[in-house]
């Protein structure tokens, strides 16, 4: 084991696991992206304010009520999904047959009155759990738990997902709508309800995103911006609405991020995922796997 | 069609004789704010009732802010050449951008989602290099040494700026209006409706989309360096970044995206209601105004897509077709 790390630099290994860590939840964040988008056809500007509102969900809950983690958790996983359901209810569902952008640009609203209702609600100070979890030493590496727990509940909670879409009629009817909106409401698919539905689950994503998030960082009204435009990012570099891709891309961009953090500070990382995303844009524009038409 | 110009004429003749009339230094304050902002907006509108919908801007505008002061502090280049640069940087980082995406048929929520995160990155690179622009913190020119005010375009008279940002807004608006009345205007609407369609029809798709963007960004990064200019101070958060975006959106839709002066509504209206809101309140308005604009954005987007002045042009339109009775 010696010997085959000291033939790495430390650090570098150490980037490139927490890269891996960080790409699971960005792909958690971009599967409920992709997931509304591929069902609704609509994008939620407001997706990474959805996390910030469960994240002070679960502060409120740990730090205010004196709830346990581990019963917090589910409560603010229902409470973001009944807001994305709330969401749809009111802004897209009237919306539905208006042009596409004015949609996006809903939300880009919803996106304001999230933010500021935030600042009005809980002020502008960084609040935390104050939970800290241990950090696992390996060698001379050191990963926290909190990053390998957000990880590994990502990567559960995208399996549950896959269960959910693969197993059950509800999950093959979202798929079924996916694929064509106009025919399923004919075949007796209540297109609203599975809308619902969907948008139910979305929010859900976020939620757990949002309980994975709020171990690691301090939650502020503007935490959405600093992980919102990387989700849309990947989303669109793994193709809008493909699963698979949107899994990928979120690796890639992590990598790209924590390498990038590495050798710089972390905005410099961000700054690389563009440059590295107008790249692909040139190269791949429908997105990584894409087929060539 | 005669008394129309007549009635603009005289009215620019009353914004540009109101300073020497009126000197409340307050509301001459607001009146200079509503017509940078009036300017970026119309700016924004220029590509936005295409359907090319930017939340960009922030980044174009930050662009033109910053570039001109950085140019100013370190390198003592004066604004009158710093403004002309962060310009064509903007327009730069704008081609970079449209090209590929205008190339390779990058449209609707794909566009949109592009130059969303682009403006999430100018603010992050901002924040990064905070060693030369202050990251968070905000920015300020330095001070011009008295008597050299007019090479750094630094002002302390409020009716200087106020006759400036009106000359500023009045060519924002004859830009829209050029681009209302060139061949421009019918290609890019056959665009808007369908690309194959105009592209088969002879029209060169990419070409008209990017001299659209072009215009469109440098215009902003115009009005992002005279809002420095002005104020004396740039934070990444004030002049670029998607909630500087947003607004710019919230306020077109607001005003009206397809009149010449719906913009100048928007700008209107929101400087208005921030302003009334931290006069009502104080310290205690710290977010109500942002409430207010998303909640009125989306009510907008639902129940009055064209925005206030749209609808009010399309009434008074609708009313002397009245049907012959025979």
């Amino acid at each position: 084991m010696q010997a085959f790390l000291d033939t790495f630099d430390i650090f570098l290994l150490e980037a490139v696991v927490n890269g891996i860590l960080l790409g699971g939840v960005l792909a958690l964040l971009a599967l409920g992206l992709n997931l509304i988008f591929g069902v609704i056809d609509v994008t939620w500007i407001c997706y990474a304010e959805l996390v910030m509102i469960g994240m002070y969900g679960m502060y409120y809950m740990v730090q205010v009520f004196g709830l346990p983690y581990w019963a917090a958790a589910p409560i603010a996983i229902l409470l973001v999904a009944a807001l994305g359901a709330l969401l749809h209810y009111l802004v897209i569902e009237p919306l539905l047959t208006a042009p596409p952008i004015n949609q996006l640009l809903a939300t880009g609203g919803v996106l304001f009155i999230l933010q500021s209702f935030a600042t009005v609600a809980f002020g502008i100070d960084f609040r935390n759990l104050g939970i800290r979890l241990p950090v696992l030493a390996i060698g001379d590496m050191h990963f926290s738990y909190s990053r390998l727990l957000a990880f590994v509940a990502a990567l559960l909670g995208m399996l549950a997902i896959y269960f959910f879409m693969k197993r059950t009629y509800t999950g093959t009817a979202i798929r079924a709508v996916a694929q064509d909106r106009q025919i399923m409401s004919l075949m007796g698919v209540d297109t609203k309800r599975i809308y619902l539905i969907t948008s139910a689950l979305g929010g859900a994503l976020a939620g757990l995103a949002a309980c994975l998030l709020v171990l690691q960082y301090d939650v502020h009204p503007f935490v959405g911006l600093s992980f919102g435009p990387i989700t849309f990012l990947i989303c669109v570099l793994g193709g809008l609405g493909n699963f698979v891709g949107g899994f990928i891309a979120a690796f890639v961009f992590a990598q790209i991020i924590s390498l990038g953090g590495l050798y710089s500070d972390l905005e410099w990382g961000y700054v690389l995922a563009f440059a590295f995303f107008i790249v692909m844009m040139f190269i791949r524009p429908a997105g990584l796997l894409a087929r060539r038409s | 069609m005669n008394s129309r110009y007549i009635a603009w004429a005289v009215g620019l003749a009353a914004l540009i004789a109101l300073p020497f009339v009126y000197r409340e230094p307050y509301h001459l304050h607001i009146l200079v704010l509503i017509l940078i902002w009036s300017f970026a907006y119309t700016s924004w509108s220029i590509m936005g009732r295409f359907g090319l919908v930017s939340l960009g801007h922030g980044g174009f505008m930050g662009v033109g802010a910053y570039v001109t002061a950085l140019l100013w502090n370190h390198l003592d280049i004066t604004p009158w050449i710093g403004i002309p640069l962060s310009m064509v940087a903007a327009g730069l980082l704008a081609l970079v951008v449209a090209y590929p995406c205008f190339r390779f048929r990058i449209t609707g929520h794909y566009f949109v989602l592009v130059t969303l995160a682009l403006s999430g990155i100018v603010l992050q690179v901002i924040t990064a290099t905070r060693d030369y622009t202050g990251g968070s913190l905000g920015y300020t020119p330095d001070r011009a040494p008295s008597g050299r005010g007019l090479l750094a375009l630094q002002f302390d008279d409020k009716t200087t700026w106020y006759l400036i940002a009106l000359g500023v807004w009045v060519v924002g608006l004859l830009i829209w209006r050029w681009v209302d009345r060139s061949m421009s205007r019918y290609a890019m609407e056959a665009i808007s409706e369908d690309e194959d369609a105009a592209a088969a029809a002879g029209v060169n798709v990419t070409a008209e989309k990017l001299k659209i963007t072009l215009i469109s960004a440098l215009m902003t990064a115009l009005a992002g360096a005279l809002y420095c200019q002005y104020q004396m101070f740039i934070s990444p958060d004030t002049v670029s970044g998607i909630a500087v975006s947003l607004q710019m959106v919230f306020a077109v839709i607001v005003g009206g995206l397809y009149v010449s002066l719906g913009p100048t509504i928007g700008a209107i209206i929101t400087i208005l209601l921030a302003e009334g809101l931290r006069i009502g309140f104080g310290t205690k308005a710290v977010g109500w105004d942002n409430l207010v604009y998303g909640v009125l954005l989306v009510v907008f987007i639902i129940f009055l897509p064209k925005g206030i002045l749209g609808s009010i042009l399309d009434k008074l339109k609708a009313q002397p077709k009245k049907p012959k009775t025979t």
